[in-house]
């Protein structure tokens, strides 16, 4: 292509090419959601084996005969809390605010640590019962169910002790304010999973 | 009929080509598989409508419009025409509709769990007609046939009288199988703890091959056996030989019988135990394991409450069995260390509460002790 | 202190001398051979002190080039294993008749039919698909990368730790004897207590990981990155099927990945979620793993069918017809992929409605594929057609390809179904729609989109050849399987009684010998090429006349793709630009943004395939060990926040100018 024999059409060639660089929208929070849908996709098929098993005591006991809803209660309250917190901890970011910011974080982590805790306890509470996860399909699917919904929270409380580290470090700088956001995506997440465990498992497995 | 014309053709073409092979399916010998036969031809009769035309444009095309070409039309920016899209959605649209239909009416008329209505094609049956029901359990690696109206049983061998509808009902002793004659009718999956029927009905005499058709593990290819179509003499000559059989088939001659084994010769069973089939069913051919059927009953009811936790070993029937050269990894101890002792006051509680017997942990091939369930 | 049991197996698990084949011959020498060609490969590296290039050039790249074709490299090293497996298959099947037993036991040949099946979807077909998608789509859409960088590496490295997880059971322990999907509750510990099924499970949760991480990242670089002016009805249908394949993957994927882990619960603590008794429900894995596994072949399927749209338009030099229909096709196909699972299983004794209904969905999935397969007939309507390799396997993909739709349609009618399931004739139709229409479709796409990742075309003799031999042995190997299906024979049987059988048998081990043939020619193809690839040079960058953008930039592109971000105004964007007289910039350039390679994707593979090995021989401290220290690098690796650099124009420059004078010395 030499420019003798495309000079006549260049008067109307149109723009074919930007001489500044581009700049994409940064793809972080779409890449994130969408790791979240897929997540939700496991939390999804790990409701339905729980639908599918959920009544197969095998003879065995009953989440009547297991499940303290008291406690359940005040467990909820905790993770609950811990996304109010993590919002004002946003709100804090929002505003620039880096002290307050890892103020709420901790907080935040607190509450979450509350709710693995008594989590915890009430699975030894179980196993001390010897409602162990072999014992039935019904209490497979029920440990396998609210365990993997407790071990998201741990990995969020391991992230978000390495965000406290990475703001005291570095600041709020936007690399921090994504991961931040992304995080809160996530723990929102686990708030909105829970609702469903404890409305399908505890609720329902007790009063249904 | 058509389809039946269309069948005889298509069969007789591919004969043609392949000359001395038995295509089974396609030329069966019972009336269901002939329908699904017919199934098979209807089917792709209707599909080569679109498939040949696409095949030999494929073909014309790309001969005529080759580079070399040049007296062939060249338009490079023609890539659109509302009309030859209408066409080439709705044609392939209209073919599904069709099948669709014949798939919908078919896979009722079909359905394996529905009573025959018919002998073949000429002869309906009545709706009260009774059909003699053959009970099949797949064990490792074999077949076994209960009868329970002669009250006799066959390992991997099957007989029946022609143009006699009959029910199977079939179940597992634990892989998941399917049982299988293509001469007679399509086949159906066997699973443990549950029941699968078949309905069929064999018009021709003669021997034909049954074996499982879902991979079942080590002695899966030899998992076979020959299904005797007989004439209604023949047939009651058959059930006398086997009824002369001194061996009889119980619980314990069952236990034994589902060790794995390959190529198991043809047995017969002169006397079978009246309830085993049930008991293989739920999975409780060994007494000192709950039946399913009891099982479900108590979950019904909201299950067996926390007394229940530890009646386990009574209902862990997937005892490890000597399948291959590996011992059990330690992981799956389970039903030892539930069964040790739990702590005092919880262990009182259960013990006043009288539930079912915890059971002699390793009974099987011990003589059963006669422990029944009690308390429901 | 080595004489203690208690110690050997807490360091060494359940691993013991026992567990390596000594008693095998075949895999005595196939150890050895692998030992030897290790030693080799290893060896020449160090000679020629590749490790430093390797590594910074390949091992820690984010170029999504460079891993596209790591990927590629890996499903055809990974072919070679899994036809190797077919080949066995073939003879075993030849011979095994009667009173003769064949060379392979079942323990054996059940552990083959299983590797082969798991390695060509997981590590052929998979490798391939991602691998085309990695390399094509960022060109495509005008990008300089893909969204993530970082993660696509560290994806390809979880891809590949899956596939050295799958290999090592060849030659420690065993592989599963279950079947490729491993139904429940054969596949559980009491009926499978070996550690066949945990490596399986292994090696396809480290690989599922890099799936879907890749899935999410070119979902990101397509909808986020395209040029300015590419709307989403201006995309390439390459893309357009890239994107449709990536949202199946991340919808599809995380079900394979739960499903997996409970049939591990059920190994490895006991839990009851598949097992016969205590409440178990064997029923739920086969739903399961079937709603991930349809999805899964329309993964593979799509992108062949973006392949095809691409090389039918140009080589019939013409736009493609029908675009929007060619889209709204595969928008169907996608969303109608997860409505068919149970036609996977209608003898499992479902009701007839239920069976009607998934026969009837399946079938209509149908449709948009015929309206597809007549949007390539009618794109060579009114065409020049150049009959390039690309283009041979386009056309046999199309006679193929019906075949198999046909026979699948057949399949989905319930009542036939109940006749024809697991028979040979279900093998030869997933194979006739796999290698009709997946593998002719990677061929094409390979060939076609050589000479851009190389800057050489493949050789066409041994092109033409190894498209011959796949196509005939395709026909010669599976036909018979048809006829056998029909004549009532079951899959994975390693022994026949009936002698009458086995003429078709050998016919089909001469077929798979032709495909060996295909395969063998297609490796010629590239090894002829690299030495005759002075003569196969193209400097043009755009050798086939093509009509997409990925064809606007030098063959091979440089690390930032594009110097100036193209600007779109036309569906088939260079065609428009070619058209309307686009004029290659050759001054102005700037600095160019581009992220930075990093090691941290391979090492935490690397402890991923620990982690995985750990579990598999219940290494418990080697397990908890590779865990705590995956998670520590993956912390260490956010404490980076050095990751991009500038290419400074200068070097731009450079490597334009050096374009320049190449292209002026084409012209002259």
């Amino acid at each position: 292509m030499t420019m003798a024999n495309t000079t006549a059409s260049q008067t109307e060639a149109p723009v074919f090419y930007m001489t500044e660089e581009h700049h994409p929208q940064n793809g972080t929070m779409l890449g994130f959601w969408i790791y979240l849908m897929s997540d939700c996709l496991i939390f999804a098929i790990l409701f339905a084996t729980h639908g599918v098993l959920g009544r197969n005591y095998a003879a065995g006991p009953s989440p009547a005969d297991l499940f303290d809803l008291d406690l359940v209660a005040i467990n909820t309250s905790m993770l609950l809390f811990s996304s109010i917190t993590y919002g004002f901890a946003m709100l804090a970011m929002e505003k620039g605010n880096v002290k307050g910011t890892q103020l709420w974080l901790v907080i935040t982590g607190l509450f979450g640590l509350a709710f693995v805790g008594l989590e915890l306890y009430e699975f030894h509470h179980l196993w001390h019962l010897g409602a162990t996860p072999m014992r039935s399909g019904f209490l497979s699917s029920f440990y396998t169910l609210v365990a993997t919904h407790g071990l998201h929270v741990s990995f969020g409380i391991i992230w978000l002790i390495t965000l406290l580290v990475q703001v005291g470090k570095h600041g709020l700088v936007p690399e921090n304010k994504r991961r931040l956001m992304c995080l809160s995506l996530f723990w929102h997440f686990l708030d909105v999973v829970w609702i469903g465990v404890f409305s399908v498992v505890y609720l329902l497995g007790v009063l249904g | 009929m058509l389809s039946k014309l269309a069948r005889g053709v298509a069969i007789a073409s591919v004969f043609m080509v392949l000359t001395g092979c038995n295509l089974v399916v396609m030329d069966p010998s019972g009336d269901i598989a002939s329908q699904q036969a017919d199934l098979i031809v209807v089917s792709t009769i209707l599909m080569l409508i679109i498939i040949i035309p696409v095949m030999v444009l494929t073909v014309f095309f790309a001969w005529k419009y080759r580079q070399s070409n040049k007296d062939a039309e060249y338009d490079p920016e023609w890539h659109h025409s509302t009309k030859l899209e209408i066409v080439i959605w709705s044609a392939p649209l209209a073919i599904i509709i069709a099948l669709g239909a014949i798939t919908w009416v078919s896979t009722h008329t079909l359905d394996p769990y529905r009573p025959l209505d018919r002998i073949d094609a000429d002869r309906p049956l009545a709706k009260d007609h009774k059909p003699m029901v053959v009970e099949v359990v797949s064990l490792d690696w074999k077949w076994l046939f209960i009868y329970p109206e002669l009250g006799i049983a066959t390992v991997n061998e099957l007989a029946a009288p022609i143009d006699t509808p009959i029910q199977f009902k079939i179940t597992s002793s634990g892989i998941m199988n399917s049982f299988y004659v293509p001469a007679m009718a399509g086949m159906i999956y066997s699973m443990a703890g549950m029941e699968t029927k078949l309905h069929a009905v064999i018009n021709e005499e003669g021997v034909y091959d049954g074996f499982s058709a879902n991979y079942s593990g080590e002695g899966f290819s030899h998992m076979r056996f020959k299904f005797h179509a007989l004439s209604d003499e023949g047939f009651a000559d058959w059930v006398a030989g086997v009824k002369a059989d001194s061996q009889t088939l119980g619980r314990s001659q069952y236990l034994e019988l589902e060790k794995p084994s390959v190529a198991e010769p043809v047995h017969y069973f002169g006397a079978v135990d009246p309830e085993l089939y049930a008991a293989i069913l739920n999975m409780c051919v060994d007494q000192s394991k709950m039946c399913m059927n009891e099982m479900m009953e108590i979950d019904k009811k909201g299950g067996g409450g926390l007394a229940g936790i530890y009646n386990v070993m009574s209902l862990t029937y997937d005892t490890p069995r000597e399948r291959g050269t590996q011992p059990l990894p330690s992981s799956r101890s389970y039903v030892a260390t539930l069964c040790t002792t739990p702590s005092g006051g919880l262990n009182k509680e259960i013990s006043s509460i009288p539930l079912f017997d915890n059971g002699v942990v390793n009974s099987r091939f011990s003589p059963v002790p006669d422990v029944t369930s009690t308390g429901f | 202190m080595f004489s203690n049991p208690d110690l050997l197996h807490f360091i060494f698990g359940r691993l013991s001398l026992d567990s390596l084949p000594f008693h095998e011959p075949i895999l005595v020498v196939t150890f050895a051979a692998v030992v030897l060609g290790g030693l080799v490969v290893f060896g020449a590296v160090t000679y020629f002190k590749l490790w430093g290039y390797l590594w910074n050039e390949w091992i820690t790249s984010i170029d999504h080039k460079k891993i596209g074709i790591m990927y590629i490299i890996l499903a055809l090293v990974m072919l070679l294993r899994g036809f190797a497996d077919a080949i066995m298959m073939r003879l075993q099947q030849a011979i095994s008749f009667g009173d003769a037993a064949g060379y392979l036991p079942p323990h054996h040949y059940d552990q083959i039919f299983t590797a082969h099946g798991v390695i060509m979807i997981f590590f052929v077909a998979m490798p391939l698909v991602t691998g085309l998608m990695n390399f094509v789509v960022p060109l495509q859409i005008g990008a300089r990368d893909v969204a993530f960088p970082f993660l696509n590496n560290f994806s390809f490295w979880m891809t590949t730790a899956g596939a050295i997880t799958l290999m090592m059971s060849m030659f420690i322990g065993e592989f599963a004897r279950t079947g490729w999907l491993a139904y429940p509750p054969l596949s559980d510990i009491v009926y499978s207590p070996g550690v066949g099924v945990d490596y399986y499970i292994w090696a396809l949760q480290i690989a599922g990981v890099g799936t879907l991480l890749s899935g999410v990242n070119l979902i990101v670089t397509i909808v986020k990155m395209r040029a300015p002016g590419m709307s989403m009805m201006k995309m390439p249908v390459f893309t357009w099927t890239a994107l449709c394949t990536n949202i199946l993957i991340v919808a599809a994927f995380p079900v394979l990945t739960a499903v997996l882990v409970l049939l591990s619960l059920d190994r490895y603590v006991g839990t009851n979620f598949f097992t016969n008794d205590l409440g178990g429900n064997a029923m739920m894995y086969v739903n399961l793993i079937w709603i991930w596994g349809h999805p899964e072949v329309y993964i593979l399927v799509l992108p062949a069918f973006g392949v095809f749209s691409e090389v039918v338009s140009t080589f019939s030099r013409k736009r493609l017809f029908g675009y929007s229909s060619m889209v709204y096709a595969t928008i169907v196909i996608t969303i109608l992929s997860y409505l068919v699972w149970l036609h996977h299983f209608f003898t499992m004794g479902s009701g007839a409605s239920v069976n009607a209904f998934f026969g009837i969905t399946t079938m209509i999935i149908s449709i948009p594929t015929g309206a597809k397969m007549f949007n390539w007939l009618f794109t060579m309507y009114k065409g020049r057609i150049k009959f390039d390799v690309p283009m041979l396997w386009t056309l046999g993909f199309m006679l193929t390809f019906v075949i198999g739709g046909m026979t699948g349609v057949m399949l989905a009618v319930p009542p036939a179904d109940f006749v024809l399931h697991n028979s040979l004739f279900l093998i030869a139709h997933f194979h006739n729609v796999i290698i009709g229409g997946v593998v002719f479709g990677m061929f094409a796409g390979i060939v076609y989109w050589f000479p851009k990742a190389f800057g050489y075309k493949l050789d066409p003799f041994w092109g033409k050849m190894s498209f011959w031999f796949w196509l005939v042995g395709f026909y010669v190997a599976f036909m018979p399987l048809y006829v056998l299906g029909l004549m009532g024979v079951t899959r994975r049987m390693s022994h026949f009684d009936d002698s009458s059988l086995q003429i078709w048998f050998v016919v089909a081990a001469f077929g798979a010998v032709l495909i060996a043939i295909g395969i063998g020619s297609f490796l010629m193809s590239v090894v002829v090429a690299f030495l005759k690839r002075d003569q196969l040079r193209d400097e043009t960058g755009d050798p086939w006349d093509a009509r997409t953008l990925e064809w606007s930039t030098s063959s091979p592109p440089p690390a930032y793709n594009f110097a100036f971000t193209p600007v779109v105004h036309d569906l088939d964007a260079w065609a428009d630009m070619k058209k309307r007289g686009f004029v290659r910039p050759t001054s102005g350039f700037i600095d160019i943004h581009m992220p930075k390679n990093t090691g941290a994707g391979a090492i935490l593979a690397g402890l991923s395939l620990v982690l995985g090995f750990a579990m598999v021989w219940h290494i418990w401290w080697l397990a908890a060990v590779s865990f705590i220290a995956l998670i520590g690098v993956a912390i260490a690796h956010t404490f980076n926040y050095n990751r991009d650099y500038h290419i400074p124009a200068g070097e731009v420059i450079a490597t334009e100018d050096e374009r320049t004078v190449l292209l002026a010395k084409q012209q002259a």
